[in-house]
């Protein structure tokens, strides 16, 4: 067959051009992140002491840490996605195995999706207005909650997801056995699924650690060490906010150290979802 | 003696000596259509019997149909009788466990449970039987002797079925159904996802099992139906077109079409 010279020729520089424009718009956009990289080490590396993870946020113009910052945020991260993971599981389970009949699942999802895409501060509006103001003081409690809004969604469409990919042959093999359905969920689908559930569980978390508009309205923060739940709470968010706005430059320099500790893990737990994600896309 | 069929009196049904299913008037629909016609037809008990044609004439439907696999989708239905031992399994009142527990099945594409070798044998078992843990050690060796996997998997029975080869994979999956002592196994084109070595170690394998079980394999490869089995049907858009035992089918036919097909003139 010949090939016509002009076609080849065309075709050529259409490939030329789409590729350039695409090296264009990854240049772009990593030059972004490459900045603000550069800018949270270059200011945070200086300010992230030891100190900052032995003592108490300071008052201005004396020397601090942001322990109870750092302990509160664990303690709310935490909180909020033991809370959120098994309904969010579940949740996705029922999508994934259960949704092929009936109006349920359809409507299901469709909310899923709008609350996934629900701004963070209607979150923080909402919790502040069906529990902070009923218990009249702000709380961890109510950080936590908050927290756990935001992860339910992540983690029902990640589950959903992730079931889906597991091959229907693997549950008709089950069934073959005479398995009943919640054996093969239980045993089969979800054990199947598992590396990709946890990833997006993992996802879930990064994205609460750096959420502070819900914690404004919620959690607060707090000057001091608190363990109390039932408390306002420190948290490094708000206290990043509080701080970077602030006029003391030690405050700033604190509020720094603090972004480029919540960039860090939120960057560890995305490369270690990835790892995870890896091992069970070779194991297959 | 040949008995006439009294749906489709063209089709000659042979008398089968043991019956181990019998199929009366059975019709498949997916939703609306009609993908099995008035299917009589019997299975004989420790033998195999295969089902051959070209894709799409149902094979693997009415095989779906005697572990009632269809019934994990809603817009699916058979209409007509299946006996299993005199027993109706298309009966609403036929308890889909324990049905499960007798009819056995091994699919197109090996599918090894993720977890170790040893579990994906236990799992069957455990439905039925607690058993203790040397039973279930016996009964697992049992099972891998018997899948003629025990040589190649003794030493790693603590890993997972998914690092196996496809072969082995599938001698797997078989030794996972006759691990619950099924009295019927299907295999849904059990080689065709297979190497030719793979392949005739598992025909070797089917040889060997109907001395214990009664065996209903779909093929494409009309070879594989010739060699292993002892009755062949063959069926074309949702039609048997005949049926019988597989030297007559393969040298003799009946039907031009059967002709047409195993002589690679058609399909």
């Amino acid at each position: 067959m010949n090939i016509m010279p002009s076609l080849y020729m065309r075709r050529r520089i259409v490939n030329a051009t789409g590729l350039a424009v695409s090296m264009l718009a990854m240049a772009f956009g990593l030059f972004w992140l490459c900045w603000i990289l550069w800018t949270l080490l270059d200011h945070g590396l200086p300010a992230l002491t030891p100190l900052v993870f032995e003592q108490m946020t300071p008052p201005p113009g004396s020397s601090g840490g942001l322990l109870n910052a750092i302990a509160g945020s664990l303690a709310m991260t935490l909180v909020g996605t033991l809370i959120g993971t098994p309904i969010g599981i579940l949740a996705g389970t029922y999508l994934a195995e259960f949704g092929q009949r009936g109006w349920l699942a359809p409507v299901t999802r469709f909310i899923n999706d709008v609350l996934l895409s629900a701004p963070s501060i209607v979150i923080g509006l909402f919790v502040y207005e069906v529990y902070v103001i009923r218990a009249k003081h702000f709380s961890g409690w109510a950080g936590a909650l908050a927290l756990s809004i935001i992860v339910i969604p992540i983690v029902i469409r990640t589950t959903e997801n992730m079931l889906r990919l597991v091959p229907t042959t693997l549950r008709e093999a089950a069934a073959a056995l005479g398995a009943p359905q919640w054996k093969i969920i239980n045993f089969i689908t979800l054990r199947a699924a598992r590396a990709g559930i946890i990833t997006g569980v993992m996802l879930a978390i990064a994205r609460i650690s750096g959420e502070t508009a819900p914690l404004l309205f919620t959690a607060l923060n707090n000057q001091f060490w608190s363990s109390n739940m039932d408390q306002p709470m420190a948290n490094l968010p708000v206290v990043i906010f509080q701080f970077a706005m602030s006029p003391y430059e030690d405050w700033q320099k604190l509020a720094w150290a603090g972004a480029l500790l919540i960039t860090l893990s939120v960057l560890t737990l995305n490369i270690l979802a990835r790892v995870l994600f890896r091992q069970k896309a070779a194991s297959h | 003696m040949p008995a006439e069929n009294t749906a489709n009196p063209k089709i000659i049904v042979p008398e089968i000596i043991a019956p181990k299913i019998i199929i009366r008037d059975l019709s498949f629909y997916y939703g609306d259509y009609c993908a099995l016609k008035n299917i009589n037809l019997s299975i004989a008990e420790k033998m195999v019997t295969a089902f051959i044609g070209p894709s799409g004439c149902g094979k693997s439907t009415l095989l779906r149909t005697f572990n009632r696999m269809y019934q994990l989708y809603p817009k699916q239905k058979a209409t007509g009788e299946i006996l299993l031992d005199g027993e109706n399994i298309l009966d609403k009142k036929q308890d889909l466990n324990n049905l499960r527990a007798k009819i056995g099945m091994v699919f197109q594409k090996p599918t090894p449970f993720p977890m170790s070798i040893y579990d994906n044998i236990a799992f069957g078992v455990k439905l039925y039987e607690s058993l203790s843990k040397n039973d279930m050690d016996e009964r697992v060796e049992w099972a891998l002797r018997k899948a003629a996997l025990w040589t190649e998997a003794k030493d790693k029975l603590r890993q997972s079925g998914t690092g196996l080869s496809g072969g082995q994979q599938q001698r797997l999956c078989i030794a996972r159904a006759i691990a619950v002592k099924p009295q019927v196994l299907l295999l849904d084109e059990p080689t065709s996802a297979l190497d030719p070595i793979s392949t005739a170690h598992i025909e070797k394998l089917i040889d060997e099992l109907k001395e214990d079980f009664t065996i209903v394999i779909v093929t494409h490869n009309m070879q594989q139906a010739a060699r292993v089995s002892d009755y062949t049907a063959y069926m074309y858009l949702g039609d048997l077109i005949e049926f019988g035992d597989t030297s007559t089918v393969f040298t003799n036919p009946k039907r031009k079409e059967t002709e047409d097909y195993i002589t690679g003139r058609f399909g």
